[in-house]
């Protein structure tokens, strides 16, 4: 089982997390292999909202900082990437989704987030076409979109990075067996293909959430922000069975996005009809004219749900030479300029700049075997 | 509740109709549907300049006669959202239906391959500018240079000249050997024979292909390859069409093999699903003839005359004779896989220039980085240009398979446990 020195370090999976990690490590100097195996991953499928999320403080300290890495980054960003900071609108439906939305409110304000309450009829000054009627809603400044296949691309475009096509059949530590059976060995593995993770690493806790997404024709100046129910957060975020939520993304085409959808324990990838009217009913609850526009294309993604909702993020504690960088789930494309931070500090054993102690995979794997 | 047809039948030309005629005597509910308003499919389209052949008004008079026959116009399909359901659409709603058997008459569409100027204002297809005039298009005095490949050429310079249009040139890019040996062939079909004799323009010429469209904010012009020769000829329009390619999409949706970018359909005209027949271009490139007669086929097999759909079949054979001496002689030069430079657009929607193709592995990989594909066509011109160009497999569909009201998508929100 001889293996050939492929790399500094090799990185599977070139999505938006293996991509932003390799460009990390690429701009410290090392040289990276991206391997991928061409499947439909996540980045693909996604929606490339980047927003700050308030589940818990770990998830705030992680999508802030992205967030602010992803301003840092924009000016940079190639306009194929079709960056844009248009902010989330959350809209609150009831006076108990309002109460949330205030929350939320001064849990950002104190976080130095920018955001701002909406109340009752100012909703629909921002954005004409929801309905009447909604409680009011929280501006989140700051928010943003991109496209993440091209800013994937772009990110792996860096000097230092190779890019292989190729399947990985096996992981052993600093060593990767490809399908054609050759092993390859760098300093460091880095593990970055979402839910096909599981097939390499059967013992990391990741399920695969289901989820919809249907695109528009071009509309443009019919949505500016990002509309988002905050049901999303009160009961569909929190539920085991299929749910929905309105999530509607104005794309700088014009198109719209709408969705969300998600699903458990399925791991097939058909557009699934009565998901996908659910879905959309949901959208058109909140903006009714959303029944006359043409839907143009439909499509499912799965995410990497880890059991706590947080990512995967370091060391593999049992495999000497193997790092791991997963378990996203939705908040893929905002993180991984986080992901990729803390990541490549650890790497480097640097203090990272976040705390990295709530996304160790320690806290799933077990300590570490070796120090 | 849905619809429901004993029958369903998707494409009103002349599969879908003979395939209604002859089913009728014995199915109890017949629907009929097809995207246009009128019957006909493309070859018989119907408009205000159509003159529209009397074989196929009477069979279509004959078709919408009969009781048990319902005809759906402007219609769509949208999804398949369970076994032998379809959601439907047309201008004023979506609905489902359901059915037992379902034959599919789903034509052909132009393969439109890019090059320079190809979206100049001016330029279109060789079928396109036909359906055009059909529906009304004035083209009286005007230049047209049409150019491409088969015999849809001819057909469509015919309905230019008799509207009006002067026929400059017919740029053929078969060789003329090809088309020779195919001449040759032509008296085994003595009235396609007589038909493109009737066709034949002396502007015709083999060996030629298109090289450019040329102008600045409309065509005023089109540069050729002549029999090796480059020449430039000033024109109206252009009108360009490298042949027919199967509309196979709906079969794939609901998991019909296909075979050489085609339905593929056994004698009986079924595919490789149960209850699920096929008929006319959409099992491969072979004319109205073949088509006739294979939709009155699927349509006596699909109601159990097994006799009667057997008694076709030396028709049909004497008809794929004519269709493959057709595909031989019209095969395309590899040269016309060259015509485009870097920044000639190949996907028309989202502005996707060749250059942002090159270089990609597949179909997914190039929709990704580059968008190609992802506008309202989702891909039926550039993903077969690309197809030809680059040899990418276009992906599998999935719903909605047209663009379609979010209205009509709602229809589905009941189907799961169907």
């Amino acid at each position: 089982m001889s293996s050939t020195t492929a790399a500094d370090v090799i990185v599977i999976g070139a999505g938006i997390i293996g991509a932003a990690c390799a460009q990390s490590l690429a701009a410290r100097g090392l040289r990276v292999l991206v391997l991928d195996a061409g499947l439909h991953g996540a980045t693909a499928a996604g929606m490339g909202h980047l927003l700050v999320l308030d589940d818990n403080p770990a998830e705030l300290a992680l999508s802030q900082y992205s967030l602010q890495r992803w301003r840092e980054l924009a000016p940079r960003l190639p306009e194929a990437c079709a960056y844009r900071s248009n902010g989330t609108l959350w809209l609150a439906a009831n006076a108990e989704e309002m109460a949330v939305a205030e929350h939320k409110f001064n849990v950002l304000q104190a976080q130095g987030v920018t955001c701002e309450l909406v109340a009752g009829r100012a909703v629909r000054q921002r954005e004409p076409a929801l309905r009447e009627g909604l409680e009011g809603g929280l501006l989140i400044n700051d928010d943003g979109i991109l496209y993440a296949p091209a800013t994937a691309g772009w990110m792996l475009e860096t000097t230092g990075i190779d890019q292989r096509r190729a399947r990985v059949s096996a992981v052993e530590g600093n060593r990767v067996r490809l399908d054609s059976g050759q092993w390859l060995s760098a300093e460091a593995v880095v593990l970055a293909n979402g839910i096909q993770a599981v097939d390499l690493c059967p013992e990391l806790p990741i399920e695969p959430k289901k989820g919809h997404l249907l695109i528009t024709d071009r509309y443009p100046g019919t949505v500016t922000h990002t509309l988002v129910e905050l049901g999303y957060v009160t009961s569909a975020h929190n539920a085991s069975g299929p749910s929905t939520a309105c999530n509607i993304q104005p794309r700088p085409t014009g198109q719209l996005f709408i969705g969300a959808s998600r699903q458990f324990g399925t791991t097939d990838p058909a557009v699934e009809g009565w998901m996908l009217a659910r879905m959309l009913k949901r959208a058109t609850e909140y903006m009714p004219d959303l029944a006359n526009l043409n839907g143009i294309r439909a499509w499912t993604g799965f995410r990497a749900a880890s059991p706590d909702g947080l990512p995967l993020v370091g060391r593999h504690p049992q495999q000497d030479g193997l790092w791991l960088a997963v378990g996203h789930e939705g908040l893929g494309v905002t993180t991984a300029p986080a992901t990729a931070d803390l990541l490549s500090a650890q790497l480097f054993d640097e203090t990272p700049p976040l705390a990295a102690c709530p996304y160790l995979p320690d806290r799933f794997l077990g300590a570490l075997a070796h120090a | 509740m849905n619809e429901h047809a004993n029958l369903l039948i998707i494409g009103a030309g002349p599969a879908g109709l003979s395939a209604a005629l002859a089913a009728a005597p014995r199915a109890k509910r017949i629907v009929l549907l097809d995207d246009n308003p009128l019957p006909g499919g493309q070859i018989w389209r119907d408009g205000p300049q159509a003159k529209v052949p009397g074989q196929a008004r009477r069979l279509r008079e004959q078709v919408l006669a009969c009781a048990n026959v319902h005809w759906h116009s402007s219609t769509r399909v949208i999804a398949n959202p369970a076994p032998n359901t379809l959601l439907l659409e047309n201008a004023e709603r979506g609905w489902q239906i359901d059915y037992d058997c379902v034959i599919l008459c789903t034509g052909a569409r132009e393969l439109l391959l890019p090059f320079p100027g190809w979206t100049l204002p001016g330029v279109t297809g060789a079928g396109g500018l036909q359906a055009l005039i059909k529906a009304g298009l004035p083209v009286r005095d005007q230049g047209i240079v049409i150019a491409g490949s088969g015999p849809l050429l001819l057909a469509s310079a015919a309905t230019a000249k008799s509207n009006g249009a002067r026929v400059l040139r017919i740029a053929e890019q078969a060789s003329p050997a090809a088309i020779a040996s195919f001449a040759a062939q032509l008296p085994r079909w003595p009235h396609k024979l007589l038909q493109s004799i009737s066709l034949f323009d002396r502007q015709y010429r083999s060996a030629s292909h298109v090289l450019a469209a040329l102008g600045r904010d409309r065509l005023e012009g089109v540069r050729l390859k002549q029999n090796g020769k480059v020449v430039e000829i000033a024109c109206d329009r252009l009108a360009c069409g490298f042949g027919l390619i199967p509309n196979i999409q709906l079969a794939q949706a609901l998991g019909c093999a296909v075979e050489r970018q085609a339905v593929a359909v056994d004698s009986w005209q079924a595919t490789s699903q149960p209850c699920v027949y096929a008929a006319g271009e959409c099992t491969g490139f072979g004319g109205s003839e073949r088509a006739l007669v294979e939709g009155a086929i699927a349509g006596h097999a699909a109601v159990g005359n097994r006799q009667a759909a057997q008694r076709l079949w030396h028709r049909r054979a004497r008809w794929q004779g004519f269709a493959n001496a057709l595909n031989t002689a019209f095969a395309l030069d590899p040269a016309l896989k060259s015509l485009a430079d870097s920044d000639t657009l190949v996907c028309r929607c989202e502005d996707v220039p060749y250059a942002a193709l090159t270089g990609h592995s597949d179909w997914r990989q190039a929709k990704l980085a580059s968008r190609c594909g992802m506008g309202a066509c989702q891909g039926r011109i550039c993903g077969a240009a690309t197809e030809h160009l680059f040899g990418w497999q276009p992906s599998a569909p999935r719903p909605p398979f047209s663009p379609a009201r979010i209205d009509t998508l709602l229809c589905l929100e009941h189907t799961r446990d169907a």
